[in-house]
């Protein structure tokens, strides 16, 4: 364990200023568009202070606090995802000449990010796409060198929402690594401050952290600051608004892969593919060709794609998967289930995200008991 | 040299039949051979006959009057030609005939009709060997409903390509 | 190396196969540029692996190499027109230019069939990734026991590389059948479907090794016909065809249950699919 430190809420735009003198843009939660997202931050007055969320399956609404908390809500739509596996990212640009062609990769300029008030369940997230993008054969360079590039300061969450159940999937709401800054946000009748522990390794970030630990002078936390910050995780646990059983969840989706339970599912899911664009971990994307009107120049264009729609499967004559219930099926089976034989690792985390933002309010919780029931 | 009940015992037809049943119908038997292009039967005639083929290659064509004879299906070598003996009007429903040099063993279909109302363990043991070959057949029939390799009609036009 | 590295190759041939169906012969435009694969190495490739294949403006698409593994430097592709990719492909002309990326997926295990019977089935299009087996096995014909090669297709005139097939007959010890759906009165060969044709060839079954390639359910029912004439579900092999984009499993279209056909395939044996195959919109 490494040692442990108090940083009050006043220096936050200390640390903020820290960051940006060592190159780091700042990205962390702020209000936008009625709901908690991440973006760049020009200062801690950008924090969503005093704000909380109230999630439910399909339902997200903001609402004031108490108290004047940075990271009093749970996590919104956006995961980081977006800053490291891009939404929208240009492959390469090609032209042909004279019946010849030649293409440019394009040279991506890579951020170097601070990411500020990264959830457990996020520091999971991320560790299952670095697998996808990094852990095989080949290497996704755009990422890995993205991901290479972030200052991570997670936050030890103080409150659970409705659809959270990271508890279930053992993924917090403790971080337990994979940070190179964790907080712990307490609040005190008079006294708002953190409890900051370095994330163990010797990574540039992790050097550059206590250097900025040191520059702020932050005291030793003492045993009480200590104790008080555990204990706020301990009843964030207790808390979840969500439980699922993972207990032999593999074999138990791959015996009821025609179950009829699908099709009730089906019944209700519009295929929209929210739950795929909110998911932390989800990662599919497909390359489109994009040319100017005489077809000379041309773009490589990789984008979000999503296994609910019906091209996404299209072979030659046709779609593998043509019914809504095929789609929900592959989606929640590769979540829960392929995503174990293929890197050995559920790919879900327990954010809660595909819950609330799925406009028909489909619990991946609750459809997976439909399966324990009669297995 | 081998006798008509050591050939029709050879046949996978036969295998496992006991040989008083063997003894039973190479009464009915005769051997027969087909020169190419020889027709062993023809759509609508009386099927009076079912054949073991030994050896060659048998086409089942039929007729269409603006496409010419089509095949439905070769048979060759282990196979058999003929269920319509079997069963009534007893006609023959499509026309055979031989592409290759073909041998086969005949059976006389009324025969073997009467010995099977004669003896009902023989007309079973048969039946089997009848439904097992029309299973089989109509399994590959309906695979090839499905027109595989047929392409779905990728138009050049379509894309803009022509 | 970057996985997405686009190589351009030039159009050296273009040979009409049947109406629908052409093979590209390929090759670097520039001998003095070594051609690389994404791991690094010099290009080669094993039978069954496929490149994806680029046409400027167009796309690109995953197409098996259908040439001989011994000269990797002569890249061949037969292509059947059914989109818009491989219909601009059929267009293409000696001289043009297309991309290459590969190759990729997991080869055919040849060497497992040495002192073993092979058995190659072969529907349609599904001939293309077979015949580079042909090309490894025949320099070595001897490591191998008794060689069948069935083939069924829709017509007589969709027969893909007939006058080859016709030398690889007389020239090396190979028992081939091939049968097609529908036929003229003029035809001479097998009409029927290809898992007909299992019958008609001698094998030891406990000692044959097949590999199968062509529409899924042509694959489905060969496979329980070998299964029934007492083949081990192990040494069946098939070929598996799924939406393609990116190839070394980052883009999650290709995903067939548990697997990625672009790393974990194409090739899979009967028994790691056998329960997976047949489920609907999987």
């Amino acid at each position: 364990m490494g040692a442990k430190y108090v940083l009050q809420a006043s220096q936050f735009q200390f640390l903020f200023d820290a960051l940006t003198a060592r190159g780091y843009q700042v990205i962390g939660p702020k209000l936008q568009d009625g709901a908690i997202v991440y973006d760049a931050l020009s200062s801690v007055q950008d924090l969503p202070a005093g704000w909380t969320d109230q999630q439910e399956a399909g339902t997200y609404r903001l609402e004031n606090r108490s108290d004047s908390a940075f990271f009093g809500y749970t996590v919104g739509p956006y995961s980081w995802k977006k800053f490291l596996h891009l939404p929208a990212r240009k492959l390469k640009r090609g032209k042909s000449a004279e019946g010849e062609f030649h293409f440019v990769s394009e040279n991506e300029e890579i951020p170097k990010l601070a990411f500020v008030g990264v959830r457990a369940c996020e520091l999971h997230a991320m560790t299952i796409q670095d697998k996808i993008f990094m852990g095989g054969i080949y290497r996704d360079s755009s990422y890995a060198e993205r991901r290479e590039n972030i200052f991570v300061i997670a936050v030890n969450c103080g409150k659970a929402g409705g659809t959270c159940f990271c508890v279930s999937m053992k993924t917090g709401p403790k971080a337990s690594g994979g940070y190179d800054w964790v907080l712990t946000e307490v609040i005190e009748k008079d006294r708002h401050y953190f409890v900051v522990e370095s994330g163990t390794g010797a990574g540039k970030e992790i050097l550059a952290g206590e250097e900025i630990l040191k520059e702020l002078d932050c005291p030793l936390a003492a045993e009480a600051e200590i104790a008080l910050s555990e204990r706020i995780v301990e009843e964030t646990a207790c808390q979840m608004g969500r439980r699922l059983k993972t207990e032999g969840i593999k074999d138990l989706l791959y015996k009821n892969l025609e179950h009829p339970h699908w099709d009730e599912v089906a019944n209700r899911c519009l295929t929209c593919g929210n739950c795929t664009m909110v998911c932390p971990t989800c990662f599919c994307a497909s390359i489109a060709e994009i040319t100017d009107l005489t077809g000379e120049k041309v773009e490589r264009v990789q984008k979000w794609d999503s296994c609910f729609t019906e091209d996404f499967s299209y072979i030659h004559g046709g779609s593998i998967r043509k019914t809504a219930k095929s789609r929900y099926r592959q989606w929640m089976t590769h979540k829960l289930a392929y995503w174990i034989d293929q890197f050995g690792t559920s790919g879900c985390v327990g954010c809660g995200r595909c819950i609330t933002w799925c406009p028909a309010g489909i619990d991946i919780t609750e459809e997976a008991k439909g399966f324990y029931g009669d297995s | 040299m081998e006798t008509l009940e050591r050939i029709i015992a050879s046949h996978s037809f036969v295998q496992g039949l006991e040989e008083k049943y063997i003894e039973l119908i190479v009464g009915c038997a005769a051997n027969v051979r087909f020169e190419p292009e020889q027709f062993v039967c023809r759509e609508g005639e009386e099927a009076d006959n079912f054949f073991l083929i030994r050896h060659g290659k048998i086409a089942l064509e039929i007729f269409m009057p603006e496409r010419g004879a089509t095949v439905i299906e070769t048979l060759g070598e282990n196979e058999i030609l003929g269920w319509s003996w079997f069963f009534p009007p007893y006609r023959w429903h499509f026309d055979a005939k031989a592409i290759e040099l073909t041998r086969a063993i005949a059976f006389d279909g009324k025969c073997l009709r009467r010995k099977c109302e004669e003896n009902h363990d023989l007309g079973y043991e048969l039946a089997k060997r009848f439904a097992a070959m029309l299973m089989e057949r109509l399994q590959a029939t309906r695979l090839r409903l499905l027109d595989l390799f047929h392409s779905k009609g990728a138009k050049l036009d379509y894309w803009g390509l022509t | 190396m970057d996985p997405f590295l686009t190589i351009p190759f030039v159009i050296q041939r273009v040979k009409k196969e049947t109406s629908d169906t052409v093979t590209l012969e390929i090759s670097r435009p520039d001998d003095r540029v070594k051609t690389h694969s994404p791991a690094g190495s010099a290009f080669s490739f094993l039978p069954g692996q496929f490149n994806m294949l680029y046409v400027l403006g167009i796309g690109e698409i995953p197409v098996s190499i259908s040439g001989d593994p011994n000269h990797p430097e002569k890249l061949f592709h037969t292509v059947r027109k059914v989109g818009a990719v491989s219909i601009a492909l059929s267009l293409m002309e000696k001289g043009d230019r297309i991309g290459i990326r590969g190759p990729f997926g997991n080869p055919w295990p040849v060497n497992k069939a040495q002192g073993m019977d092979l058995l190659l089935m072969a529907g349609g299009i599904g001939l293309a990734p077979i015949r580079p087996v042909l090309y490894q096995v025949f320099p070595e014909r001897d490591r191998y026991n008794r060689i069948g090669l069935l083939y069924g297709t829709r017509a007589p005139e969709d027969i893909l590389y007939e006058s080859e097939i016709k030398q690889w007959r007389s020239k090396f010890d190979l028992e081939v059948l091939v049968t097609v759906d529908r036929a003229a009165g003029d035809w001479k060969g097998n009409t029927g479907v290809v898992t007909t044709l299992i019958s008609k060839v001698s094998f030891d079954p406990d000692r044959t090794l097949v590999m199968i390639c062509g529409p899924e359910v042509m694959m489905r029912f060969s496979c329980l016909e070998l299964q029934k004439k007492g083949v081990k579900p192990e040494n069946i092999f098939v070929s598996m065809e799924r939406n393609m984009k990116c190839s070394v499993g980052f883009c999650g279209h290709c995903q067939f249950g548990p697997w990625f056909v672009c790393k974990d395939g194409p090739i899979f044996s009967y028994d790691q699919v056998k329960d997976w195959i047949g489920k609907r919109e999987i």
